[in-house]
C-alpha cells in the first residue's frame, strides 16, 4: 500500500482525522434494529474524508474489495494513522469502524485488537467473512498489517 | 403444476436468514438442488462408491453403469447424434479452455477469433490465451443500442473469414438470448468453428445441438439444478475427435510405454483420470427432474415471473435496467440510481434477499455498458412471485436507506 512510487497525503492529513470510539460503540448500541445500525454505519463514513483523485490510484487499493477501497497508513511518533476511502457508502462506513480503534494506536495495541469482536459487539456479526463481494476482511487484515 | 409442492423439494428454500425468509434469487449464478439430486449423490457414496471403467468387481460394475448411462441421458436431453459426443467436464470453464487448447493446433498467426462482448470470462480469456500462443487476433462481436448483438457489425466481421466464433447461448449478466441458430449458419457460412456457451440457457429452454448446428455447445450441472463440478462439453464427432486433449494421463490412452503413448477414442480420449463421478450421476438426476417437468408450462410461467420482475422493478423508480427484453431468459441486471450495486446487495441481503452484485465476470460487459458493476436478479423454476414481491419491498427499504 503505502509505496514511495505514489503520492502520499500529506502527515497533517492522516493527523486531522479523529474518532470517538466510545461514542460510536454507543450509538451502535442504541440502534434498534439493522436499519438503523447501516444509517449509523453510512453516518460514520461521511465523516471520513474523500481522497482526492490523485490518491485513489491502483497502487493503494485493497484487493478483495469489490468495491474499491483505498488505504493509506503513516507511523508518526510510533503511532499508526491511516486514510481509507471507498467507492460504495457502506463499506466506507465499516472501514470507519475499523479506523475508529486502530487510527493513532501503537502496533502492539493494533496486533491485539480483535476485529471479529469489535463487530460482534457492534452488532454487525458476518460483516467480516471473507467472502469476495465483502472485502472488510481484506481491509482489516491490511489495516493490521501495515501497523508498525 | 404447484410451485409450492416443487418448492418443497429444495430443503435450501426453506430456511430463515435473520429472521427472514430466505429469498433465493441468484439461480444463474448457481441453481438451488432438489432431493431427488442430492439423494443421488448421497446414494452412491453409500452403496456404489467405486472408481468407473476399472476394477473387475461389482460395486465398479454398477458404478459405471450409471455413469454412462448419464451419457445417455445428456444425449437425448441436447439431441446429440452420438453418446460420444458427451464428455463429462468439470464445468463451462473446463469445458472452454478443452477446447481453445485443443484447437490450437488448427490456429495460426493471423487467425481471427469472434468473441461475443457480452460472454461470460470464462468464454474470452481461453481465447486470449489461444491467440498468445497462436497469433490470433480476437475482436469482440458489438452490441447494438439495445444491448443485443449488432447483428450488421457481426456480418460486416465475418467477412474477414474467422476461424472461431464464441457466443453465448444466453447472456449471464443480461438475459438477453442470442438467435444462436442463425448466427452459427452465418459462421459457418465463411468456415468458422462455432462455439455456444450454453451456462446460462441449458435450465431455461430446450437446447437443440442438431438445430443449432454448432460445432461445440457447453454447460455446467450446477446451473441446471445438478451437482458443482460437473459439466458437458458436447462436440461434433468430426470436431472433438480433431481436438487435442488438454489433460493426459489415465483413462484417455489405450497403451503407454516409455517412448510412445496411443490415445483412446471417443469419449474417453478427452476424459483423462478419475471423472466427477457422483456430480455426473447427480446430473443425470437433475435432467430427469428438468424432464418431468411440464415444459411449456414451465416456460412461461418463467417468462411470466420475468415479466413481472422488470415491471415491478420500473414501477420502483429510481431504477436503470440493462437490456430487458419480453423475450430474454432467467435474469434481469440493474441498479438504483448512482448507488454502488456492492451497497444495494449487503441491504438486500440483510432482508435474506440473495442476488448477485458486480461485474458478473463479464468485465468487457460492464466496460461497454460504462458501469463498474451492476445487481442482478435471476429466477428459477422454484421462483414464485411471493420471491419477487419480496424482493420489490427489500429493495424499496434498501431506497429508503439510501436515498
Amino acid at each position: 500500500m503505502s509505496s514511495s512510487q505514489i503520492p502520499q497525503p500529506a502527515r497533517a492529513q492522516f493527523l486531522a482525522l479523529t474518532f470517538d470510539s466510545e461514542a460510536i460503540l454507543a450509538r451502535f448500541k442504541h440502534a434498534a434494529n439493522w436499519q438503523e445500525r447501516y444509517r449509523e454505519i453510512m453516518l460514520l463514513g461521511k465523516t471520513l474524508p474523500k481522497l482526492d483523485d490523485a490518491l485513489r490510484v491502483e497502487q493503494a487499493q485493497v484487493r478483495g474489495c469489490e468495491s474499491s477501497a483505498w488505504l493509506y497508513h503513516c507511523n508518526i511518533e510510533g503511532k499508526n494513522y491511516y486514510l481509507a476511502d471507498s467507492d460504495a457508502r457502506i463499506v466506507k462506513g465499516l472501514i470507519a469502524l475499523l479506523l475508529a480503534v486502530t487510527h493513532g494506536q501503537s502496533a502492539q495495541t493494533i496486533a491485539a485488537l480483535d476485529i471479529y469482536a469489535y463487530f460482534d459487539e457492534l452488532g454487525l456479526t458476518g460483516q467480516l467473512s471473507p467472502s469476495r463481494t465483502n472485502g472488510l476482511f481484506a481491509l482489516a487484515t491490511a489495516i493490521k498489517s501495515e501497523a508498525k | 403444476m404447484d410451485v409450492n409442492l416443487l418448492r418443497e423439494q429444495f430443503p435450501a428454500l426453506a430456511q430463515t436468514l435473520e429472521g427472514y425468509p430466505l429469498c433465493y434469487l441468484d439461480t444463474a449464478a448457481t441453481s438451488q438442488k432438489p432431493k431427488q439430486v442430492l439423494d443421488a449423490i448421497a446414494n452412491y457414496y453409500q452403496y456404489d462408491n467405486a472408481n468407473v471403467h476399472r476394477a473387475a468387481h461389482q460395486l465398479s460394475t454398477r458404478a459405471t453403469i450409471r455413469y454412462e448411462a448419464v451419457r445417455d441421458s445428456v444425449q437425448a436431453f441436447i439431441h446429440a447424434k452420438r453418446r460420444e459426443e458427451i464428455i463429462f467436464t468439470h464445468g463451462t470453464t473446463e469445458g472452454i479452455n478443452m477446447i481453445a487448447h485443443g484447437l490450437s493446433q488448427q490456429v495460426k498467426e493471423g487467425d481471427m477469433i469472434l468473441i461475443d462482448t457480452a460472454a461470460h470470462h470464462a468464454n474470452i480469456v481461453p481465447w486470449q490465451m489461444l491467440a498468445q500462443h497462436t497469433g490470433a487476433i480476437i475482436k469482440p462481436i458489438p452490441l447494438d443500442d439495445q444491448l443485443r448483438i449488432d447483428h450488421k457489425a457481426y456480418l460486416q466481421l465475418l467477412k474477414a473469414q474467422p476461424v472461431i466464433v464464441a457466443l453465448c447461448h444466453v447472456s449471464n449478466v443480461l438475459g438477453t438470448v442470442n438467435p444462436v441458430k442463425q448466427m452459427v449458419a452465418q459462421a459457418k457460412a465463411v468456415g468458422a468453428i462455432t462455439v455456444i456457451d450454453g451456462a446460462q440457457a441449458i435450465a431455461h429452454m430446450e437446447v437443440d445441438v442438431q438445430q443449432i448446428d454448432c460445432d461445440f455447445y457447453l454447460f455446467s450441472g450446477h446451473k441446471m439444478y445438478g451437482p458443482t463440478g460437473v459439466g458437458i462439453l458436447f462436440g461434433r464427432y468430426r470436431q472433438l475427435d480433431k481436438l487435442a486433449p488438454l489433460l493426459t494421463g489415465g483413462e484417455m490412452i489405450t497403451s503407454v510405454s516409455f517412448e510412445n503413448t496411443e490415445f483412446n477414442v471417443l469419449p474417453n480420449r478427452l476424459e483423462a483420470g478419475t471423472p466427477p463421478i457422483s456430480e455426473v450421476i447427480g446430473l443425470g438426476e437433475a435432467i430427469s427432474f428438468i424432464n418431468a417437468l411440464p415444459k411449456e408450462e414451465t416456460q412461461t410461467r418463467e417468462a411470466e415471473l420475468l415479466a413481472y420482475l422488470h415491471t415491478s422493478l420500473r414501477g420502483l423508480g429510481d431504477i436503470t435496467l440493462y437490456g430487458a427484453h419480453d423475450d430474454n431468459l432467467g435474469a434481469v441486471a440493474f441498479n438504483l440510481a448512482d448507488e454502488h450495486h456492492q451497497d444495494v446487495g449487503i441491504l438486500l441481503d440483510q432482508q435474506g434477499v440473495a442476488v448477485r452484485c458486480g461485474h458478473h465476470c463479464a468485465m468487457p460487459l460492464m466496460q461497454s455498458l460504462n458501469i463498474k458493476g451492476c445487481c442482478r436478479a435471476s429466477i428459477g423454476v422454484y421462483t414464485n412471485i411471493d420471491d419477487i414481491d419480496r424482493f420489490i419491498d427489500a429493495l424499496k427499504s434498501v431506497k429508503e436507506l439510501l436515498l
